[in-house]
């Protein structure tokens, strides 16, 4: 392992992933909130074209790439502003056009080699220069600072945006906002996981976040840890099994996933051994409702005719009366602290 | 709440539709504070297109709109509109717990680079506690009934410490027993004396608070007066057309047990407005 981390090249490649392990998940929870899962992979299409316009042209392919995925991701929120029925059509021609545009491009460029087009789909790490991961880590602290500072008002834009509007936020400037954020993000991953594959990393680990989480902070949370181990571990597994850096990490997510869910499942098959539910209950407790609340460890039980009610998602939990001290069955059938 | 008699919200010759179709026209409308205004009427009637207008959700095609005596399209003091919006369910394409949803509320608060400060919170959980769902505060709203969803509606708008509370449909579709707690809040929250608007068309829940009644059919306010003076137009209504309206005010009020539970003696706010 150790050897690993004296190579100049795969020091780049780590702190690269690692960058991108925490901002791509960020950007990526706001695009599962409002369901453009996939919006990432139309931007990957668009990022191909700027490429593939700085090969040719000379300029450096990253900058080119991110002014022209920029202005597409800017160009696919007016679209869906507009709300026309034709948007999805016009995203669809947006996205082939990019990508069809960069191939034949690259085609044409003399600086360009069939490998230098792979290398840009799937991703390859060990071309990162030191110029790139300056670029890489400034474009990833401006996503990570931007996401954490908007968070709540991202977050409400999302969930309902016509109560948003009601309140005053600006709801179209941020989403544009979220739209750019996710453009580069794009351009931030490209060179780690590959344009073609570039919205799994915003994508995956909020799904393993959604999984694990228990709130919308917490959910995030999680993503960003997967996001981050998946990618540095996608890299150093790719480096040991010779294959390409992006394929190798998008499956470590798959695997992180695989493994959340499963382990998601024995864990609610074991809580609904444990817990009981109030017979059918036409009742709704609260302050105020005219039966007792007793305090039971962090929650509140109402005294029900002799039972203990305690709510749990949409019903009520029987839980055990207090009991006296020495028996200790206690908190036998008590759900576990959250 | 307020001492100033001046109207909250003034609709004078209003008209509000989509794109350019107008739904509902000419309307005159006067809410002072302390008003609690049920705005009843059939489905398809303009009740909730007229609510969106006045908040410059749906287009407002004509007439002039004030709130807070400041013309609409200048109004900026947004925190002092609570919307409670008609929802059959709370998002859930991602996990959100009921704090999480009840915070938006208070976003007009706090420019957009400030952290959500102790008094923030503070707000969220009285708004919950008004509501009754101090309790769930961390729980994942997708996993909450859907009249309690309805109550993390209204306290998101509460936690807002809006003015004047416009609600579209709060008890609609919602079972029994959470008719009854939702009542019990309108009603807490008409005792502190908060100004209300209340697009319904079941007023049962309402009836021992609302102080006035708007009722709007074909896109036209058909009657605007108080709940006993609306008992009678029903009557010559139903009276005058074949069809009548569901609404049938001589039946027996609906009575709500108002006994506190032990732990909101010592934690309820805010008792004793109005």
């Amino acid at each position: 392992m150790g050897e690993l981390f004296g190579l100049e090249f795969m020091q780049h490649a780590l702190i690269a992933a690692v960058l991108v392990g925490l901002a791509a998940p960020s950007v990526g929870v706001f695009l599962v909130q409002r369901r453009m899962s996939l919006i990432g992979d139309g931007m990957g299409h668009v990022a191909l074209a700027g490429v593939a316009i700085g090969l040719l042209t000379g300029q450096e392919p990253v900058l080119t790439a991110l002014l022209l995925t920029v202005a597409g991701a800017v160009a696919i929120e007016l679209i869906r502003i507009a709300g026309r029925a034709s948007a999805d059509i016009a995203l669809a021609v947006m996205f082939y056009g990019g990508m069809a545009l960069g191939v034949v491009l690259i085609s044409k460029s003399s600086a360009s080699s069939p490998a230098n087009l792979t290398a840009y789909l799937f991703g390859s790490i060990l071309t990162t220069s030191r110029t790139d991961i300056v670029v890489f880590a400034v474009l990833a602290v401006i996503v990570l600072a931007v996401t954490t500072v908007l968070r709540q008002r991202l977050f409400a834009v999302a969930n309902d945006p016509e109560y948003a509007r009601t309140i005053g936020l600006p709801v179209t400037a941020l989403n544009l906002v979220l739209a750019v954020l996710t453009a580069v993000t794009v351009v931030t991953a490209m060179r780690v996981v590959g344009l073609l594959l570039i919205s799994a990393l915003m994508i995956l680990p909020n799904a393993t976040g959604q999984v694990l989480g228990r709130s919308f902070r917490s959910a995030v949370r999680w993503a960003v840890l997967v996001g981050v181990v998946c990618s540095v571990g996608g890299v150093v597994g790719s480096y040991y099994a010779s294959t390409p850096s992006g394929g190798t990490i998008v499956l470590a997510a798959i695997v992180v996933y695989l493994a959340a869910v499963v382990g998601g499942a024995i864990r609610a098959r074991v809580g609904a051994r444990r817990h009981r539910a109030a017979e059918s209950h036409e009742h709704e407790h609260g302050p105020g409702c005219g039966h007792p609340a007793v305090r039971h460890g962090n929650h509140v039980d109402y005294l029900h005719d002799g039972h203990l009610h305690a709510a749990h998602e949409g019903h009520y939990d029987e839980h055990r009366p207090p009991v006296e001290a020495g028996d200790d069955r206690s908190d036998a059938l008590t759900r576990e602290p959250r | 709440m307020q001492l100033s008699t001046d109207p909250v919200i003034t609709v004078r010759d209003g008209s509000f539709g989509y794109g350019d179709r107008a739904v509902v026209t000419h309307v005159d409308l006067d809410l002072h504070p302390g008003d609690v205004v049920a705005v009843l009427g059939p489905n398809g009637s303009g009740k909730t297109t007229l609510v969106k207008g006045l908040l410059g959700l749906d287009a407002h095609l004509g007439g002039d709109v004030e709130l807070f005596g400041v013309p609409r399209r200048q109004f900026r003091d947004h925190a002092r509109i609570g919307y409670v919006p008609q929802r059959h369910s709370l998002s859930a394409s991602v996990r959100a717990t009921v704090s999480e949803i009840v915070a938006v509320g208070r976003l007009p608060h706090r420019p957009w680079w400030r952290r959500a400060s102790a008094r923030d919170h503070q707000a969220v959980r009285d708004a919950l506690q008004t509501v009754g769902l101090l309790d769930r505060a961390d729980a994942e709203v997708a996993t909450l009934s859907g009249g309690q969803q309805r109550r993390v509606l209204i306290a998101r708008a509460l936690a807002g410490d809006a003015d004047v509370l416009v609600m579209d449909e709060p008890t609609a579709g919602v079972d029994a027993a959470n008719q009854e707690v939702l009542a019990t809040v309108l009603e807490s929250l008409a005792a502190q004396g908060r100004t209300m608007l209340v697009v319904t068309h079941e007023l049962e829940a309402l009836e021992l608070i609302v102080n006035r009644i708007v009722c709007i059919r074909a896109g036209i306010v058909d009657f605007d007066g108080s709940p006993q003076a609306y008992a009678a137009h029903e009557v010559a209504h139903a009276r005058d057309h074949v069809h009548h309206h569901p609404h049938v005010l001589d039946e027996e009020p609906t009575t709500i047990v108002d006994d506190a539970g032990p732990l909101d003696a010592h934690e309820h706010r805010g008792a004793g407005h109005g």
